[in-house]
């Protein structure tokens, strides 16, 4: 009690703190928690639009990137949130790491660990890898995309660049559409958490193939859940305010499930056309990387109403608000 | 200090500020959050009545300097920074509620370096209480008010708390264990 004594009304005022240490999933997340990270982001939002867009505030914390799958932005941006705090980086691709030479995770992690790192932004194409890192690492874990199971910076900042697109900010009521390969993909089961948080009605929409296992999430409405699941593309984009088309992951995805690329893309593809029975201010979304021409199409993708590139933009605001937050939040924070 | 004392402080500091600068050319008033700010807008309201001009006023959270993260996590909302004009050149005078181990200061002014380069910074406060831990002094002070460390100067101000006033409080832990003592 040194310096907010001067201050003591910072105790009683604002929602809860956040009191996550580490960032592994979005279930965890209350919709206050979510306000929160949005308002954060607002005010690093604010920071990068300064002419020196950099601010001390993690100077001295040491934040290690592990990737175990390829990526451009989310690590990318990761890494320039940090250096937008201040904080110092360390990047390992894994294949260029002892991981090549046969390192477990949690021999890997408790190395990072020893080396310094105070938060680890890791990827990993097993679901549950972040869990287990979070076991034995003595900082904060972000998960930055593990296997199927969770992108929470990725939900978070399609959340932060929905409230800036849609009128009046809220999502209460708006029919919100994920359309296609949900089956492989971390993103939409991190969007289900968050949109219907927010009071979205959410429809999920591909070929019955990728939509395995959502049907029965939806109609049992777990944790209070409720969405709507159909392969019926025509019904899913009727009034609706927000598309979202999600990359089919041909990495993934195992033979048989889809016929072929070209079919997927006549039957589910993003187009103009399709794009009609939406409302006519319709926001459309992609989480990135895309493949044009198979589930949106170039000129949907380069459309006035499409707000692929703000994503990217506003993920840089969002992950700094993460860090941020999660930094504060650390056990027997350092101060530092 | 009850609100009539607030009220003349403020208008003390108002003119003292004015006088300082010879004028109000190249002057500008940054509150800080939270009673900083509108204790800023009361100066150039004051300032506004006896000079006949708009000094601008800005609002400056320190959130991201401090070197207390660890504290800040308690209460991580940051209240927002608007500083809509140009800082290159001008005098800016810091205002804040209480004065007291002076690293709030020294994070607002590095905030402040971060948008510009004045001319000048300044710093007006309502209470100096002392037990400075870093070589900052207030320019223009509103009452000196000796405390102890286990004191709390709380202000309330009419915008952010419903009314003017100016008290000391023991701290409620400290006066515990003062009342168990024999």
């Amino acid at each position: 009690m040194t310096i907010e004594a001067a201050r003591p009304e910072a105790a009683s005022s604002g929602p809860l703190p956040w009191h996550h240490r580490h960032l592994l999933d979005v279930d965890v997340l209350t919709r206050d928690d979510l306000e929160l990270v949005m308002r954060t982001a607002d005010e690093m939002r604010d920071v990068l639009a300064r002419p020196i867009p950099k601010v001390p505030t993690l100077r001295g914390t040491s934040v290690t990137i592990l990737f175990y799958e390829a990526s451009t932005r989310t690590r990318v941006s990761f890494e320039v949130a940090a250096k937008n705090l201040s904080a110092d980086v360390v990047n390992i691709a894994a294949a260029s790491s002892s991981v090549s030479k046969g390192e477990s995770l949690v021999d890997t992690v408790r190395t990072i660990e020893a080396l310094g790192a105070d938060m680890l932004v890791m990827r990993h194409s097993v679901s549950g890898a972040p869990y287990l890192a979070a076991e034995v690492f003595g900082g904060s874990v972000l998960n930055g995309g593990d296997g199927w199971h969770a992108h929470p910076s990725q939900a978070l900042l399609d959340l932060y660049t929905l409230r800036g697109a849609l009128p009046g900010g809220s999502l209460e009521g708006l029919k919100v559409v994920i359309l296609g390969d949900a089956l492989h993909s971390r993103v939409a089961r991190s969007n289900v958490w968050t949109l219907t948080a927010m009071g979205a009605d959410l429809w999920l929409c591909g070929p019955s193939t990728l939509l395995r296992g959502f049907d029965a999430w939806a109609s049992r409405g777990a944790a209070g859940r409720r969405f709507t699941v159909t392969s019926d593309v025509d019904a899913a984009l009727r009034d609706a305010d927000v598309v979202m088309a999600l990359r089919i992951q041909r990495e993934r995805m195992a033979s048989g499930l889809l016929p072929s690329l070209r079919e997927y893309a006549a039957r589910y593809g993003l187009t103009r056309e399709r794009l009609r029975r939406a409302k006519p201010d319709v926001v459309v979304m992609h989480p990135g990387p895309m493949n044009e021409g198979v589930e949106i199409a170039a000129d949907v993708a380069t459309d006035p109403r499409s707000v692929i590139t703000t994503q990217v933009t506003n993920g840089v605001a969002v992950r700094m608000a993460l860090l941020y937050l999660l930094a504060g939040a650390r056990d027997g924070g350092s101060g530092r | 200090m009850a609100a009539e004392d607030v009220r003349r402080a403020t208008t003390r500091i108002s003119h003292e500020i004015v006088e300082k600068q010879a004028g109000t050319d190249g002057l500008v008033l940054i509150g800080i959050q939270r009673r900083g700010v509108p204790l800023a807008h009361r100066i150039a309201q004051a300032i506004l009545e006896h000079e006949g001009v708009a000094v601008p006023v800005g609002a400056l959270d320190i959130t991201f300097y401090r070197d207390d993260l660890s504290l800040v996590a308690q209460q991580p909302i940051v209240k927002g920074t608007q500083i809509p004009f140009d800082l290159n050149g001008t005098t800016v005078v810091l205002v804040d509620d209480v004065l007291y181990t002076g690293r709030t200061i020294r994070a607002a002014m590095d905030a402040l370096i971060d948008f510009g380069r004045p001319q000048a910074i300044r710093l007006a406060v309502l209470v100096d209480r002392g037990h400075r831990e870093l070589p900052i002094r207030a320019d223009h002070v509103g009452k000196n008010v000796p405390t102890s460390r286990e004191e709390l100067v709380k202000v309330q101000l009419e915008e952010t708390d419903g009314e003017d006033a100016v008290e000391i409080e023991r701290l409620a832990v400290l006066q515990a264990l003062a009342d168990t003592r024999p």
